[in-house]
């Protein structure tokens, strides 16, 4: 490894390295999440946790593209109770875990976040923003302005943990959604979710192949998009963003910093590269800091915004 | 390796026993023994399942009828389509395990339960050298009895071969064929003893293990067992790796990830 720091903060949490595992990859259990962070992730969010289990949708449930992957796993999760005996001595995974949390409503978000009561997580992230559960996210109209400043009000009284609020790209102002969640309390920003939904059909048999038949598009296809939404939102809030879609690079990861993230969630990456691209992220990080002359990651969060 | 569905046409069903048929497809595949593919019916659903024949221009999986999906395909016949992507996962490692050098002949022991020797047909096939053992609850559910003519056979009622289970031959098998490995596939109880025994007797041994797969493609987490992902690091998992994994024999996870003793997923499941 290079000889620059690559510690950064997010939102009051120190963080190794700026690589998070995005939230709804391998999140599932505290094995996997030790996993990954031997890995060389600096940070890892659980699979989204509800009120009640969810079974998720049929399979398939993933499949990839030219570029990238379209997924409606359907927010399968064992439900906030189970999740609670999943997740506890969290000290054991070794790096900060964030805890994803979802509902349909502001008692459901109340409800799991009472069940997240003692155990070790960093911080939660509120999830408003998935395009293909109906009840959540998007299919709930969570992803307005409005919708965020109400559920984002009442969280924000449930937790002393440091709150992250995840949004969808589909929004063209998506700064004022991220206004709406600092007004009402929030400690950062998670952008961006998956796009879409999207779809993909087989054209032999005459099917979209996703079982829900709709799904979120992720990888490099959302790479540009989530660039242009990090950029905007570090022109609108002073809170930190957690930077997520596309980023599969050390490249890419400084870049996303320079749009205006202080950390970098990686996800779909893990489908193309394996669970050792946080380690290679962030070996080619230090590399490219180094041969650039720059010493830490701070220089880098929000760059691209010099005159 | 497919990453997306392919359309396939089923040339040819075989009626196994009387509640397990294969499905044989006319196409080349690139595969290794122990490596899975997942089967898609175009809104039903997509499953995952061995390969149980393979050669050149041809490939085939093995079916129990258990629930919505099996009786679905099970309801297939000639000429009709699935979706086939893969194959996935870790194979069997042929030669691991070899413990005398060349031109010593490396010799396997096979222990197969139930439908589970699907998963260890087309690995008998490559090896030269292998005693295999197959059990099952009763003569009428036993596989491949004419794909393996000298396959030693064992059923929970006598009703053929020797009453009991494969791993109480195991030590008498040891001592007149001294094998290298041992290879398994079948009920997590029966493979846990396997691996007792090959630690007993110091050999080295592999296992396919079976859990609830959505993506496997190693991103949804699904089927984790600890920290590792059945779908990627698996399914084929060696007697050390297995000696650390708390949930072999254990634990299994539902559809929705909750993590339930290894009984209870299996009632659940259908």
């Amino acid at each position: 490894m290079a000889a620059v720091d690559l510690s950064t903060e997010l939102c009051g949490v120190r963080l190794q390295n700026p690589t998070v595992l995005a939230s709804g990859i391998l999140g599932t259990s505290k094995g996997l999440l030790k996993s990954v962070a031997r890995a060389g992730a600096g940070a890892v969010t659980i699979k989204s946790l509800s009120l009640e289990p969810l079974p998720g949708h049929n399979n398939p449930i993933v499949v990839g593209f030219e570029a990238g992957m379209l997924n409606a796993v359907g927010y399968a999760n064992p439900g906030i109770k189970e999740g609670a005996k999943e997740f506890s001595n969290l000290k054991e995974v070794g790096v900060p875990v964030i805890a994803s949390i979802i509902g349909r409503g502001v008692g459901d978000f109340m409800k799991v976040l009472e069940g997240l009561w003692g155990l070790d997580f960093a911080a939660v992230e509120v999830s408003l923003s998935c395009p293909h559960t109906p009840g959540y996210g998007m299919m709930a109209g969570q992803n307005t302005p409005e919708a965020t400043k109400e559920i984002v009000s009442a969280v924000r009284k449930g937790t002393e943990l440091p709150l992250l609020v995840k949004l969808s790209p589909n929004i063209p102002e998506i700064g004022r959604v991220a206004r709406a969640a600092e007004e009402a309390g929030a400690d950062g920003i998670t952008a961006v979710n998956t796009l879409g939904p999207g779809m993909l059909i087989n054209i032999e048999a005459r099917q979209p192949i996703l079982d829900f038949k709709v799904g979120g598009v992720s990888g490099p296809a959302l790479r540009p998009i989530a660039l242009r939404c990090v950029y905007d939102i570090y022109k609108t809030v002073k809170i930190p963003i957690l930077g997520v879609g596309g980023i599969s690079a050390g490249r890419h990861a400084v870049e996303m910093l320079m749009a205006g993230a202080s950390a970098v969630g990686i996800g779909t990456a893990v489908y193309s590269q394996g669970i050792e691209v946080f380690g290679k992220v962030c070996q080619e990080m230090g590399e490219w800091m180094e041969a650039n002359g720059c010493r830490s990651v701070k220089e880098l969060i929000g760059a691209a915004h010099a005159p | 390796m497919l990453l997306e569905p392919v359309m396939m046409r089923i040339e040819e069903v075989i009626q196994e026993s009387s509640l397990v048929r294969s499905f044989i497809f006319k196409k080349s595949l690139e595969y290794q023994p122990g490596q899975f593919i997942m089967l898609w019916i175009p809104r039903l659903d997509e499953k995952p399942f061995s390969i149980s024949y393979h050669g050149k221009d041809f490939f085939g999986v093995t079916v129990a009828l258990k629930g919505r999906f099996t009786q679905g395909l099970h309801e297939m016949k000639v000429g009709e389509w699935v979706g086939i992507r893969g194959p996935f996962g870790r194979a069997f490692n042929l030669e691991a395990g070899r413990a005398c050098p060349e031109p010593i002949r490396f010799r396997a022991c096979v222990v197969g339960g139930g439908v589970g020797m699907a998963s260890l047909a087309v690995l008998i096939e490559r090896l030269e050298d292998s005693v295999v053992v197959q059990g099952a609850r009763t003569a009428a559910e036993l596989l491949y009895r004419n794909r393996f003519k000298d396959m030693l056979l064992c059923t929970e009622d006598g009703s053929a071969g020797t009453k009991g289970v494969p791993t109480d031959l195991l030590e008498d098998l040891y001592r007149h064929y001294r094998f290298d490995a041992i290879y398994t596939c079948g009920p997590e109880a029966m493979m846990v003893k396997v691996l007792e025994f090959a630690r007993e007797h110091n050999i080295y041994m592999q296992a396919s293990l079976e859990r609830y797969i959505k993506c496997a493609v190693g991103v949804c987490g699904q089927c984790c067992c600890n920290g590792l992902r059945l779908c990627v690091e698996g399914p084929v998992l060696d007697g050390g790796t297995l000696e650390k994994l708390e949930d072999f024999g254990r634990y299994a996870r539902l559809g929705n990830g909750r993590r339930v003793p290894i009984g209870t997923y299996l009632g659940k499941k259908t």
